[in-house]
């Protein structure tokens, strides 16, 4: 038996998440239009969206006296979406390279695989993120880091959503093949308009309200409407999503291993083509 | 608990995957007497209504090179990737190097290792980052070492730090069986391992995996077309055809069966329905 190699088969290693995200970094490091496609778009959205609100501040009384609620909310969006984003391209990076049957025969398991994934995702939005906040401050004056800890809750609870929608696109692109690779582009718009992102729950109508409560940025953004509107933090509103965001985790990983399953039973693990 | 132990594996759905391949009261498929590392037993693949593999079974000896003889569409690529796990059986049952596959797969995938074209390499990557990533994915010990060694080996050292995309076909095969190679396995699955590769890098391939198996006293399962790099490598052949194992012994005798001078004449007699000396 070879003695080159470690064979411990028990429990998740940080040396092979380790070496999934070097990966990653090696990628990302290698090509000049990666990186700047990350910064490229979060610019423009927040460069786009500024002036917008300081138009309409000087139109309107309510969006003077809410400074920033426009901006903030188009900085959080771009967690959320960036963060699935992050996600799913590095898995469809996998994709694309027709490198998933090698990573799929290591002993790299699929927890491990999607760890490793949720933490490019972070990598990604930092990138991408941090230069936005700093266009806000210079340009429109709006210190994102002044929202303080609740950031922190915000952050956390839009993540986490972001990598349940990431997990379960990744399992339908696993099982679908690169057909399905629209999805991952589009199924978080499919959030927007219920996240109430740009506008309050009560816009919408009664049933739809309902609908939106079950999703957990609906309760982030109508916390940074509280902050910064009212100036009043609301932890109840938080600690509703993080429970439902521990649901959507949780069932996008089981999703996720019967997509893979499914995909092993369909033969599709080596022909991730269209 | 048990739904950690699902995240950390997906073992738990493969074993209901091939629940109804189970035999319990049948004695473990393990490798008890040291001398299988491949047992394929009763395997079947259905796909809808298409026979991939129909009903084959197979015990392949440690030590020893097998090839997997058949055109295309003959189930090699798919018994394969069964006995990877990387397809999940219809019914039958798989046993590498003593794992029940797929339900043990993680306790000997660090002891394996596989090269096919239906996987490619990260192509913006270099070859040394490639192999790094590979051998911390396999937790090769003094990994750089390794990587040197093995490029010394493959003859892999003039481009080392130039990204896969860039390189030839041959250097590409190199590299991927530098991959293959890197956790030293002691199960080598290799599915048309020379595919594309002119005749002199494919004859220096052949040399190495051969080289290989004696200094590991590795087992090497290989899937081909090539007529003659599988009579050359391999001490044993089995033929498949739509599905079905057509023979299975060395390919001296396999040659003498048919009364043929090469295995390429014996593929054909098989391929257009010609029947071995002394069937009916």
């Amino acid at each position: 038996m070879s003695e080159i190699a470690s064979h411990h088969a028990h429990g998740i290693s940080l040396q092979r998440i380790n070496a999934m995200v070097l990966r990653y970094w090696y990628l990302l490091m290698s090509s000049w239009p990666r990186l700047l496609e990350l910064i490229y778009w979060p610019a423009l959205q927040i460069i786009t969206w500024g002036f917008l609100q300081n138009y309409i501040s000087q139109a309107s009384g309510f969006f003077a006296r809410a400074g920033g609620t426009l901006i903030g909310a188009v900085i959080l969006w771009d967690i959320l979406f960036r963060g699935q984003l992050g996600f799913s391209i590095s898995f469809l990076e996998e994709m694309w390279a027709r490198n998933l049957g090698n990573l799929m025969m290591s002993p790299l398991k699929p927890i491990e695989f999607l760890l490793s994934l949720m933490i490019m995702s972070l990598i990604r939005l930092a990138i991408g993120v941090i230069p936005m906040t700093l266009l806000a401050l210079f340009f429109f004056g709006f210190n994102f880091y002044a929202i303080g800890l609740p950031l922190i809750a915000f952050f956390c609870n839009l993540i986490f959503t972001s990598w349940s929608v990431g997990v379960f696109a990744s399992g339908l692109v696993l099982r679908n093949g690169l057909g399905a690779e629209s999805i991952v582009w589009t199924l978080m718009f499919a959030v927007m308009p219920l996240a109430c992102i740009y506008y309050p729950v009560e816009v919408l109508p009664a049933w739809l309200q309902i609908v939106a409560w079950t999703l957990p940025p609906t309760y982030v953004f109508e916390g940074m409407r509280s902050l910064l509107i009212d100036h009043v933090f609301r932890p109840d509103l938080m600690a509703w999503a993080l429970a439902i965001n521990a649901i959507l985790f949780a069932a996008s990983f089981a999703i996720f291993l019967a997509l893979l399953q499914s995909a092993k039973r369909n033969g599709s693990l080596l022909n991730s083509g269209e | 608990m048990r739904l950690l132990s699902q995240w950390l594996n997906d073992d738990h759905m493969q074993q209901r995957g091939t629940g109804q391949a189970q035999a319990p009261n049948q004695p473990p498929v393990a490798d008890q007497d040291g001398s299988a590392a491949i047992e394929v037993v009763d395997l079947v693949k259905l796909y809808k209504t298409t026979h991939a593999v129909d009903d084959i079974s197979f015990r392949i000896a440690r030590g020893s090179i097998t090839g997997l003889l058949g055109g295309n569409g003959a189930g090699k690529t798919t018994t394969i990737a069964m006995i990877m796990g990387l397809v999940l059986p219809t019914s039958g049952r798989v046993s590498v190097l003593g794992a029940k596959i797929p339900e043990q797969r993680y306790d000997v995938l660090g002891r394996m290792n596989f090269e096919s074209p239906y996987v490619d390499m990260p192509m913006r990557l270099t070859v040394r980052q490639n192999l790094t990533i590979f051998g911390r994915l396999y937790a090769v010990k003094q990994l750089r070492e390794r990587i040197d060694q093995l490029a010394t080996d493959l003859d892999l050292k003039e481009f080392l730090d130039r990204s896969n995309g860039k390189l030839s076909a041959g250097q590409k095969t190199r590299v991927a069986l530098a991959k293959a190679l890197i956790n030293e396995p002691d199960l080598l699955l290799l599915d048309e391992p020379t595919a594309s590769l002119d005749p002199d890098t494919a004859d220096w391939v052949r040399q190495h995996l051969e080289t290989y198996r004696k200094t590991h006293n590795a087992t090497i399962l290989l899937a081909s077309h090539n007529m003659l790099e599988v009579e050359r490598l391999c001490d044993r052949v089995i033929i498949m055809k739509r599905g079905k194992i057509q023979d299975d012994d060395s390919p001296e005798r396999i040659m003498a069966r048919y009364n043929r001078d090469t295995l390429e004449e014996v593929f054909l007699d098989v391929a257009r329905g010609r029947l071995r000396e002394g069937t009916s």
